[in-house]
């Protein structure tokens, strides 16, 4: 006997709506800090919504958008797989400088030709970063999450040194890569953006993004690759008994979600940053990538709503100041919204608490029934 | 010669004031790894300890208070943790990651309101933690410069020493200790023979966080004197590999963390002395720890049931 799905069933089985419900909860909880510091809750949350339903607004928030779709598709992919890519980041700064080397050295190349060395240079360099920790995890035992940290460090202060050489080196005083060549920028003609009104950095990466986010979710759904990689995360050991060869699935998967991280790089840098500054401190958009992979299920279309949902509240976040309210409000909601993404087994209680209800009333049912029985 | 020991002074005193830190933290996570909850979040209870100190310790003139409560506020976000993972059968790294951006955001927000910066006020000398040791030594000869450099470091760092030994007693010989290796190796075992896994598991998340915390509070006491956005960045994650690479034991904590610390003194006095690109020499450490882990270490044996929320069966 198939059962129709009530509404409550829904709501407590289905996760997308768990998320949604997790998003909610995270901007009450966003409210109550608002409201305890004595801002205006309406003012705060009236200017993040202004501030990205504009065209203008939104057209930064698809700019905003782009890396944080990449590292979460990166992150998305690896989690399906199995191994959690906390390394995302430093995939995405190798890729970002890989891009920025070709974009700056093979500068007179004409876009069509350079664009796509650029792409794949990136995806290349983010690849092999990743491959690094899986075969240190395949040949010698080695922990990734552990060798992720070290090489998100190492890529970092690899990053910071190739800004350092003379012929990558800003001619200017900035610390800082020079810029990279006019072909291989994403962004938009002048004529375009001033005429529609979109940001200045508005680029087609968010087009690429796109185009990732449907390859990724063929490989995980259409090719037996994806099946394997999915057999492997979901039992190594039954996986390998059925005829899988776990390491090279595993080193596949970390190339995959490396290259995507990668790719993430070089979108940023060749539509917004233009070039890579000396670091100070990491950026974040590998970490950021975790929290939209998280927000999005690790679905590749829900990755790409979620990515450009991020996209909106750090944009929109941005603009809080200007109405006394601290940028940091973001990091609050989002935390709250993973911590409730992360407990939402409670909201499949909502279903238990239902079929308690019904208990009660099929035991009142029984109990008439007895009651007849005795009065007859 | 001379140059030699007063460079050695040097590095081993930084190898300790790095280490610190990380010390505590890595402690804590094995605290809460070993009982069977991965502790991601360590990055984000740093960050709140690193903060409450800080402040407490302005507020009250009063260093010890400000550490203590550092520990507090990390095991407030301990106990946070613990809600979700333990109670509630969360995923360990998402609520983790959670941590990690709660922390900070929180903490951040409240020093807007509070200074109306991201920064906290700078503290006095009375109020950061104390240099043991000062001035005990004759800086006249060589041996007694090389003592000063390194004897002359702050109480936290010795505290730090003593707490891997505690942590070592309670985990090796004691009973708790016992139990809580159990819990995580065999949590079902566990429950079987009637000890409480649940709250055995909350409770070292919540020590975890304590720990962490006081390792925060490091950062912002003793090396720097204010709470800033990057006082903490990536310590925490750094205090997890550590754990990793010492195998999930107190001692291998120590040991992992001393490496790092050592290959970071290093880094500064070749960065001062020798003309080797600085943003390489700032890989050593890192590059070090990874080639250690292939030669020496290899596979470390994870807590059979690290991750694995525990569900107490009907």
């Amino acid at each position: 006997m198939t059962k129709k799905k009530t509404f409550m069933d829904v709501v407590s089985t289905n996760r997308f709506i768990h998320t949604l419900m997790a998003i909610i909860l995270g901007f009450l909880v966003g409210a109550i800090f608002l409201a305890v510091m004595g801002l205006s809750v309406g003012q705060a949350y009236g200017r993040l919504i202004t501030s990205v339903t504009s065209l203008k607004g939104f057209s930064y928030v698809i700019v905003y958008a782009i890396p944080y779709i990449m590292t979460g598709l990166s992150v998305a992919f690896s989690f399906k797989t199995g191994v959690f890519n906390i390394g995302c980041e430093g995939q995405f700064v190798v890729g970002s400088m890989a891009a920025a080397v070709v974009g700056i050295l093979l500068g007179g190349l004409p876009g069509i030709v350079l664009i796509p060395l650029c792409f794949l240079a990136a995806m290349a360099a983010g690849a092999l970063w990743g491959t690094i920790v899986g075969i240190l995890k395949t040949r010698w035992g080695i922990n990734e999450v552990l060798s992720m940290i070290m090489f998100n460090w190492i890529a970092f202060y690899l990053s910071n040194f190739i800004a350092g050489i003379p012929a990558i080196h800003s001619d200017g005083s900035a610390e800082a890569t020079k810029n990279i060549s006019e072909h291989a920028s994403t962004l938009l003609s002048k004529d375009l953006i001033n005429s529609l009104g979109l940001a200045p950095t508005a680029n087609w990466g968010i087009l690429v993004a796109i185009a990732m986010t449907v390859v990724i979710w063929v490989i995980i759904e259409k090719t037996t690759l994806g099946y394997e990689l999915k057999a492997v995360g979901a039992n190594r050991y039954s996986a390998e008994y059925g005829g899988i060869n776990v390491n090279r699935s595993i080193l596949m998967a970390l190339a995959i979600s490396g290259a995507m991280a990668g790719l993430g790089g070089a979108l940023q840098l060749m539509g917004m940053g233009n070039r890579i500054s000396v670091f100070s401190s990491q950026e974040g958009f590998g970490f950021a990538g975790i929290v939209v992979a998280l927000m999005g299920c690790s679905n590749p279309f829900g990755v790409l709503v979620a990515g450009i949902f991020y996209g909106a509240l750090t944009y929109g976040g941005s603009k809080l100041n200007l109405v006394g309210a601290p940028t940091q409000l973001i990091s609050v909601i989002v935390g709250t919204v993973v911590f409730f993404i992360s407990i939402s087994v409670i909201f499949e209680n909502l279903k238990r608490i239902k079929t308690r209800a019904q208990r009660n009333a099929e035991a009142a049912a029984i109990r008439r029934a007895e009651e007849k029985e005795a009065q007859k | 010669m001379t140059n030699f020991i007063n460079n050695l002074g040097i590095i081993l005193y930084a190898t300790l004031i790095y280490m610190t830190p990380l010390l505590y933290a890595a402690l804590g996570s094995c605290f809460s790894e070993v009982s069977g909850v991965v502790n991601i979040g360590i990055e984000g209870m740093m960050t709140a300890g690193a903060f409450t100190g800080t402040v407490v310790a302005y507020f009250t003139g009063s260093p010890w208070i400000g550490f203590l409560c550092g520990g507090l506020a990390g095991a407030l976000f301990g106990a946070l943790h613990a809600l979700a993972t333990v109670k509630l059968g969360a995923d360990q790294t998402i609520a983790g990651t959670a941590i990690n951006m709660l922390g900070p955001g929180i903490v951040i927000m409240i020093a807007k309101v509070m200074f109306n910066s991201t920064d906290t006020i700078p503290l006095e000398a009375s109020m950061k933690i104390p240099r043991l040791f000062r001035g005990v030594f004759d800086t006249g000869t060589v041996f007694g410069r090389f003592m000063d450099n390194v004897f002359a470091n702050f109480a936290s760092t010795y505290l730090v020493f003593v707490a891997v030994a505690v942590v070592w007693f309670v985990f090796y010989k004691t009973r708790f200790g016992l139990r809580l290796r159990a819990c995580g190796e065999h949590p079902q075992a566990c429950e079987t023979l009637g000890i409480n896994v649940i709250a055995m598991r909350f409770v070292c998340v919540c020590i975890s966080g304590f720990l962490s915390g006081l390792g925060g509070a490091c950062v912002t006491m003793a090396i720097s004197t204010q709470f800033r956005p990057i006082s903490i960045v990536g310590q925490g994650f750094i205090a997890i590999a550590a754990v990793i690479f010492g195998k999930f034991r107190p001692h291998g904590a120590l040991l992992g963390c001393l490496l790092f610390g050592f290959c970071s003194g290093l880094k500064v006095v070749l960065g001062g002395s020798s003309g080797i690109d600085m943003q390489l020499l700032s890989m050593i450490p890192y590059v070090v720890t990874v080639i250690v882990l292939i030669l020496f270490v290899g596979k470390s044996h994870v807590p059979s049931a690290n991750g694995k929320p525990f569900i107490k069966s009907k």
